[in-house]
């Protein structure tokens, strides 16, 4: 073994260059010409940044969207899933709550059209997007608060559905954020 | 749903159109005949020289595990103390902590043995700087560890009779040179271009449009997450690892990164038959791979399409699937393809919290980790699967009456002695560690631990017990992912997943590394009418069905007490 230590950690101290110094700074020098330049791209409202693209936010208020529960209240400074298991009597206590709470403020919304993505936490926390039978089920309550007509909300609705990937691969699904700011676009 | 199938699909084909050219790339490399990517050898002229190796030095197996091991203890050993004292190391904007003893322990042996088992949060737990130099520098060397023995295993097959099998440190160089670096540049731009952050900044605050104050972590995280795939590797630059939404952005950076992390273990099987030029054996071993991923698969994808059993109670719909701990952005299939491959390749690289999944699909997660070779991790995958082989080729030359042999070598006592204490050892290591953990919870509920084992369990029941299990045999497949859940950040389960660790890797390594070395020092024995053959389908299914019988028999009990009981339970409820 001794004849091996000594090329070890020289071999070590050689590709510790390469690997850690070399290849992240090529990565990083690239990424510089990519959307956001590498940190992260971000979403602006009137000059100001309100936010990233990729990160979801709390909405609770009844003139916007809302997005999927988060066991990090989405903030993303740590993320994480609420690790529930699914027979876990605690959590399904509390899925129970959340479609009451979404059956309190959508008046003669039934349960069987509450999707399963909008009652149950994400695996990041940071879920920016919801399903299309989501956003469709809060088309009303947005629309009443923001005294909109429903076929106008709608429509801003439709905009923001991303389809499969191509037409062909993956679920179709709707960005929280830049629905709501394009809500509040409307009513400058 | 239809769109979400279908995305699957092309996502497994896409795999392979790229690692069968892979694999027959990389026979070359390892032969030595010229390829495309020969204008590498100055720079690794270079790497030799400064690191004061010869490459041409031929070694027999036991030079290279000697190679091998004192190499993998350097990093052990370098990396225990910079995780120690990250704290006084530069390149710490977000000013995280050092690791506590325990901790560190069991982080560095993670990286080391290609686990990348994640007692810490990547936002909180590392600094910039060690999430460099000691996790991606082990992603890179950890998976080329692996490779590199793989190829000692191939070289022992490839002449009649020899014990020069070729040399450690350039087949190790060249895993990096010609393999990792520059594929793993080519899945980092993918991400930074859709955005994954690359970028040396550190934390950020904004106000929301609701207006409440939140951070987001960042960092150079592309670089790191494409080797930590194509590595198998799997540990996330974020705690939410590949679900989250920075580290793997949406479904093209999901296809990319389920791409990137089967190619090798596929190439790795592609490779072996062109290397040693029967390529009907490693066709055959890829066929009986393939089907053993997709008895997990397509259980698996059923399942969570389906929903969850319990919420379908509440009266909602389930027309999205089970999504507890899952992104929209991908939806269930691809979830549930992802939670397939990860723990069959032994990446542990989740884009889902397993821990809340559908009990079935537990019980296959877990599965494809005892197996821990269909496809398998990079290089080891095959490894592990040849013990099952030479099992199975002992088994049927029993049968049939005659000597055992595989590809012209005698099978006789010592190496089917090491096979079956190989195959001993993984229900060994996993139902005693989860026993012990078992018992610790039970009875030792109050131990004075940064986590008291009372407090362990973030779910009741038979799935308290399945996050148990999950964590020893994430542990001793090297796979690495977990029931997130279980509160696992203590000197217990740091130390004892530690020891679980390096067994699980060093030994299945050493095992079948050996039983190579020594068939191949033996005398070569022309097949004739009387050889047992196998290349054939017949011996194909023969070692199917030794992998199915040798695996219920050591795990059908503990996944009874686990995630078959909670299944069952549910549908009583």
């Amino acid at each position: 073994m001794k004849k091996y230590i000594l090329p070890s950690i020289r071999l070590t101290a050689v590709l510790l260059v390469l690997l850690c110094v070399v290849y992240p700074l090529a990565v990083a020098f690239a990424a510089r010409f990519a959307p956001g330049a590498g940190g992260g791209e971000k979403l602006q409202k009137d000059g100001k940044v309100v936010g990233y693209e990729r990160i979801g936010q709390v909405f609770d208020k009844p003139g916007y969207f809302w997005g999927r529960p988060s066991a990090v209240s989405y903030n993303a400074a740590g993320s994480a899933g609420s690790n529930k298991g699914p027979s876990n009597p605690d959590y399904l206590k509390q899925v129970a709550d959340r479609v009451d709470t979404l059956l309190k403020y959508h008046p003669g919304l039934k349960k069987a059209d509450i999707p399963a993505d909008l009652v149950t936490a994400s695996g990041s926390g940071l879920d920016p997007e919801i399903s299309e039978q989501a956003a469709r089920i809060q088309v009303s309550r947005v629309a009443k608060a923001r005294g909109l007509d429903k076929a106008r909300v709608a429509k801003v609705l439709a905009e923001h559905t991303e389809g499969p990937v191509f037409g062909l691969f993956g679920p179709a699904t709707v960005h929280v954020l830049k629905l709501n700011l394009a809500l509040d676009g409307l009513q400058k | 749903m239809n769109t979400e199938i279908l995305g699957l699909i092309t996502t497994y084909l896409l795999t392979l159109l790229i690692a069968i050219p892979l694999g027959k790339y990389l026979a070359k490399v390892f032969a030595g005949a010229p390829v495309w990517t020969d204008f590498m050898k100055p720079l690794e002229g270079l790497i030799f020289r400064l690191a004061g190796v010869s490459a041409r030095e031929q070694m027999n197996w036991k030079q290279h595990m000697k190679a091998l091991l004192t190499i993998n203890l350097v990093w052990l050993v370098y990396g225990f103390f910079v995780l120690m004292f990250q704290d006084k190391l530069p390149l710490n904007p977000d000013g995280n902590p050092g690791m506590t003893p325990d901790l560190s322990f069991n982080t560095i042996i993670s990286f080391v043995v290609n686990c990348d088992l994640q007692h810490y949060s990547g936002e909180s737990g590392v600094t910039y700087l060690t999430q460099h130099i000691v996790v991606m520098f082990l992603m890179f060397v950890s998976c080329a560890t692996g490779i590199a023995a793989a190829v000692v295993f191939f070289k022992a097959f490839r002449d009649k009779t020899t014990v020069k099998l070729g040399n450690f440190w350039e087949f190790f160089v060249l895993s990096i040179t010609r393999l990792l670096l520059p594929l793993s540049f080519v899945i980092a731009l993918v991400l930074a271009f859709n955005g994954t952050p690359a970028s040396y900044e550190g934390k950020d605050q904004y106000i929301s449009l609701q207006g409440d104050t939140v951070g987001v972590s960042r960092g150079p995280a592309a670089g790191m997450i494409a080797i930590k795939h194509l590595g198998t590797n799997g540990g996330g630059w974020f705690g939410a690892n590949s679900s989250h939404p920075l580290e793997n952005p949406n479904y093209l950076t999901n296809s990319v990164e389920l791409i990137a992390q089967v190619i090798i273990p596929i190439a790795m099987v592609v490779c072996f038959g062109v290397f040693i030029r029967r390529r009907r054996l490693s066709w055959i071993i890829f066929g009986v791979m393939t089907i053993g991923m997709l008895l997990l698969l397509i259980p698996t994808v059923s399942s969570e399409l389906g929903g969850s059993p319990a919420l379908s109670k509440l009266g909602i719909s389930q027309v999205s699937g089970a999504m507890e701990g899952k992104e929209v952005r991908f939806g269930p299939a691809i979830t549930g393809y992802w939670s397939t491959v990860t723990t069959i390749i032994s990446t542990g690289s989740v884009n889902s919290m397993h821990d809340s999944a559908m009990p079935l699909t537990g019980a296959w997660q877990l599965l494809g980790m005892m197996v821990n070779s269909f496809y398998g991790g990079c290089g080891v995958g095959l490894l592990n699967y040849f013990i099952y082989l030479i099992i199975a080729v002992f088994i049927s030359g029993l049968m049939v009456g005659r000597t055992p042999e595989f590809l012209g070598h005698k099978v006789e006592a010592r190496e089917i002695k090491i096979a079956a204490l190989i195959t001993l050892l993984s229900p060994f290591l996993i139902l005693a560690g989860t026993a012990i953990a078992a018992y610790v919870f039970k009875y030792h509920g109050d131990a004075a631990w940064a986590v008291q084992p009372q407090n362990w369990l973030n779910n009741p029941g038979f799935h308290g017990f399945s996050e148990m299990l999950y964590e020893v045999t994430s542990a001793n497949a090297n796979n690495g992912s977990g029931f997130e859940g279980l509160g696992d950040n203590n000197v217990f389960w740091n130390v004892l997943t530690g020891f679980v660790l390096l067994l699980g890797r060093f030994l299945p390594i050493i095992g079948p590394v050996a039983i190579a070395g020594l068939l191949a020092s033996k005398k070569f024995i022309p097949e004739s009418a009387g050889t047992l053959r196998t290349d054939t389908v017949t011996f194909g299914l023969m070692t199917l069905a030794v992998i199915i019988v040798l695996n219920a028999l050591s795990y059908f009990p503990a996944l009874a007490l686990g995630p078959l009981a909670e299944y069952f339970t549910m549908l009583k409820s």
